[in-house]
């Protein structure tokens, strides 16, 4: 018996919709199940005060700083190479093996787990260099995993400039570095700085590299050289060890605040973008 | 110079001005004894090994304006882009021959590309402005160049304008989008661009392919006045275009200049019959 094409597609349309309002719900529901556990226990003392009997009472104060310090420096770290790695791949070479296999190995980059590159770090920035578990090994580490993130949010953002801007640039004498710092960049910078606002996020959320790397000690940080917690690492250490789980829903719930924002800020500043290039 | 109307003078008024409009006055003819400003010599180009231009010889004359018609994919575009070696930005472009400007070779080693396009400036088919505003795409050539200083910039800005015919319709508004302009102020704004660098020898592909009439005229209008100047070479789609805005016409059939000479007779009296049979129309 043959289906009537208004009856599949009414039956496609109905089940698209069930499986968007499915995908939403979870979503939904685990941001709303967090914050309806957490939101009541974050007060101002909590934000602004350090953490006492291992978390139980107190706040989180010395996490926050932690965080925004590892993930600060990890995108400050970052930012410049990956740009810098798209531009050379976009307008410095040809197309040819050599970009194909750094094309490659920001792919598998972005595609290991990220306590391998935990594991990394420990080895290396904290046992090789020597840097310990301090804020400066987690950020390394981070910078890592990131970079695939910004190189391709980067490639794909100077790709998006129109190719007739280079023969402008070129017909009137400029030279390639003036063509890539003045038309270049200056057009892909919001596209860009999506994907390096996009890195703070996944930076911020990060939990198995920054435990291996940054350590988990409960002081406020002074130096970049000492560890510290970071917020993730902290509700992980709440829940895990049974310690207080107001607690931990509440730092969850800061965590969801703060990562909410930040992918907001990345979307208005995609749409800027896509409004300028069409 | 007749008085160009504004372009939103009215269709009436316009047409009435295309009408009256002079003919180009009888082209002075570059004098052979005058030293050329860009001398292609035996020049040859070909694209991943598909030659596109054969054998060329041809002289650009100072305070010229050069036309070169002919059939698509004839290899026009493909010389003008020599000309400032805009085809060295594609990887599978290889050239023979020399083309001398004020008699060094542009291909040597020893010429910086950069100087070679701010002397030999290029206006494309379509209009393309940075997205910018426009004092910034018509100061843009000269910041790169080094100019710097807002009086100096500014100078520059309106003296390139004013040769475009644009700074009336916009020197109120420079702080404006250049992409808001219309696509025949757009063009003219492109003119002013390579304007502002001063070049020596101008070169135009197809500027008037997507342009009204009165934009058009205008853009005749300006070269007319600019050639005393410039050495300008007009790559047109238009046959007309080319008898009333040029002093010589130069006609490319499939790679190979088939010939050249004063406009009026290129027009009048071809002298071969492949370019009667394409300004009468018989195929192109």
């Amino acid at each position: 018996m043959r289906i009537p094409p208004a009856v599949t597609q009414r039956a496609a349309v109905g089940l698209m919709w069930a499986l968007t309002i499915l995908t939403l719900g979870v979503l939904l529901f685990i941001i709303a199940f967090i914050l309806a556990n957490g939101l009541p226990h974050v007060t101002w003392t909590f934000l602004s005060t350090s953490p006492e009997s291992m978390g139980r009472a107190g706040g989180v104060l010395p996490m926050i700083v932690g965080s925004l310090w590892v993930a600060g420096l990890a995108v400050l770290i970052s930012a410049p190479v990956g740009v810098a790695t798209a531009v050379y791949l976009t307008e410095y070479t040809r197309e040819g093996r050599l970009t194909a296999v750094i094309r490659f190995g920001a792919d598998c980059l972005a595609g290991i787990p990220s306590i391998i590159f935990g594991l990394f770090g420990f080895v290396f920035f904290t046992i090789t260099l020597g840097l310990g578990f301090s804020i400066l090994s987690g950020a390394l580490t981070l910078a890592i995993m990131v970079l695939p993130t910004i190189i391709r949010t980067s490639e794909e953002a100077i790709r998006a400039v129109p190719k007739s801007y280079r023969d402008v640039s070129y017909g009137l004498g400029s030279t390639r570095w003036q063509l890539v710092t003045r038309v270049v960049l200056r057009s892909a910078l919001p596209g860009i700085s999506t994907g390096v606002v996009l890195s703070v996020g996944r930076s911020i959320s990060e939990t198995a590299a920054v435990m291996l790397t940054a350590g988990s000690a409960l002081g406020f940080p002074h130096s970049v050289f000492q560890s510290s917690r970071t917020l993730a690492l902290h509700f992980y250490v709440l829940s895990r060890e049974g310690l207080s789980m107001p607690n931990a829903y509440a730092t969850a719930s800061i965590l969801i605040i703060a990562i909410l924002l930040i992918n907001l800020s990345a979307y208005a500043l995609m749409r800027r973008f896509v409004a300028k290039v069409v | 110079m007749t008085q160009v109307p504004s372009s939103n003078g009215g269709v009436e008024q316009a047409a009435e001005w295309l009408m009256r409009r002079q003919p180009a006055a009888p082209a002075a003819y570059c004098p052979v004894d005058r030293p050329a400003k860009m001398r292609i010599e035996d020049f040859g180009a070909a694209f991943d090994g598909t030659e596109v231009l054969r054998r060329l010889n041809l002289e650009i004359c100072a305070c010229e304006r050069l036309a070169i018609i002919g059939p698509a994919s004839g290899g026009k575009t493909t010389f003008l882009r020599s000309l400032n070696r805009l085809n060295d930005l594609n990887p599978g472009f290889s050239k023979t021959g020399r083309i001398l400007l004020d008699g060094k070779d542009i291909y040597d080693r020893a010429m910086d590309v950069a100087v070679l396009r701010r002397r030999v400036g290029m206006v494309y088919a379509v209009p393309i402005p940075l997205p910018w505003t426009i004092y910034e795409n018509i100061a843009y050539g000269p910041r790169m160049a080094g100019v710097a200083g807002r009086g100096r910039l500014d100078a520059i800005v309106e003296g390139a304008l004013k040769s475009a015919f644009l700074w009336d319709e916009v020197k109120d508004r420079l702080a404006d989008l250049a992409t808001n302009l219309s696509g025949g102020q757009q063009q003219r704004m492109c003119v002013a661009r390579v304007l502002a660098l001063e070049p020596e020898v101008l070169l135009l592909d197809e500027p008037c392919s997507g342009l009204d009439p009165i934009s058009t005229a205008k853009i005749e209008d300006a070269l007319l006045e600019l050639k005393s100047k410039y050495s300008i070479v007009l790559v047109t789609n238009n046959t007309k275009q080319a008898a009333r805005a040029s002093d010589r016409t130069a006609f490319f059939l499939m790679g190979e200049l088939v010939e050249v000479g004063p406009t009026s007779q290129v027009f009048t009296n071809p002298t071969h019959h492949r370019t009667a049979d394409y300004i009468t129309g018989h195929f192109g």
